[in-house]
């Protein structure tokens, strides 16, 4: 129900999207990219992994659309892509938006349900 | 109903696979656990937003028994569905559920469970949705895909702040 009103297409970019951001190697990267562009061998200094390990990585960020990768010669840096996240983060605030309608109109319900329910016991008192 | 404050929804991700919502709601477990099982109940709440209703409601509260929702949009008619078995079920307790959607884009079912938890009054409604199968998302996965929503929405918000 939290997806009513986006096509096919978006549903599966928001699936590459979250799928990208599920590995904190990636999110680490994110992050170091939000603070501007750098090179594969920058991005992989601060982590405990190979460069084709981190090149792995950015090929799922750059498929989900997170990041692009300039074609400038050997250095090929990385540059954050805010257009997915700002998609995710707005399926985010839509889904929270639902939930907290649905959870809104329960409250609604329950106080009716309970109101009715001390209305019938008083009801019945009269009755006795 | 005193003056306190209102109730917020808490939504966390756990893992890669899970979603997970915590709501205090103002009422004992029995009557909330009603209003998540019984059909006249959740087509007045479980609507998402403005605008839609739900014509069809129906639950066979049993394990392996199935529920079937459709909603309808009122001004476009546009409709869609949600259908699931259930698996699990302790009265006023707990409930455990397999989902999907009728026309899914999924690559495997969703597995809801929702607790219910009483005190001083007031019930705790804690939903958890998982994905059934890492097998069935990494499949996902490699095929190009990239289906199944897998999150980590807290940490999305740190990058996005």
């Amino acid at each position: 129900m939290e997806l009513i009103g986006y096509g096919r297409g978006s549903a599966e970019r928001l699936d590459a999207t979250f799928t990208a951001l599920a590995d904190p190697t990636r999110r680490a990267i994110l992050a170091r990219l939000a603070s501007g562009e750098a090179s594969v061998l920058e991005l992989a200094s601060p982590f405990a992994m190979s460069q084709p390990a981190i090149s792995k990585h950015l090929k799922v960020l750059e498929r989900a659309g997170l990041i692009s990768r300039s074609r400038d010669a050997q250095r090929r840096p990385c540059r954050l892509e805010a257009k997915p996240l700002g998609e995710a983060s707005g399926w985010l605030a839509r889904y929270r938006d639902r939930w907290e309608g649905n959870f809104a109109r329960l409250d609604a319900l329950l106080d009716e349900f309970q109101s009715d329910a001390k209305h019938s016991k008083r009801a019945k008192r009269r009755r006795r | 109903m005193s003056a306190q404050a209102k109730p917020q929804l808490a939504i966390a991700t756990p893992s890669d696979r899970e979603i997970v919502m915590t709501r205090v709601m103002r009422a004992p477990r029995e009557l909330v656990f009603d209003a998540f099982t019984k059909p006249e109940m959740i087509k007045r709440w479980l609507l998402g937003p403005d605008g839609w209703s739900m014509p069809v409601c129906d639950v066979d509260l049993r394990v392996g028994g199935t529920f079937h929702y459709v909603w309808h949009n009122d001004s476009d008619g546009k409709e869609f569905g949600l259908h699931g078995i259930y698996r699990e079920i302790t009265p006023h307790e707990r409930v455990v559920h397999a989902e999907n959607f009728d026309q899914s884009w999924y690559p495997c079912d969703v597995i809801v469970t929702t607790l219910f938890t009483e005190r001083d009054g007031s019930t705790t409604v804690t939903m958890t949705q998982l994905f059934e199968s890492r097998e069935g998302r990494d499949a996902a996965i490699e095929s190009g895909m990239e289906k199944g929503v897998a999150a980590s929405f807290d940490r999305l918000e740190e990058i996005l702040a």
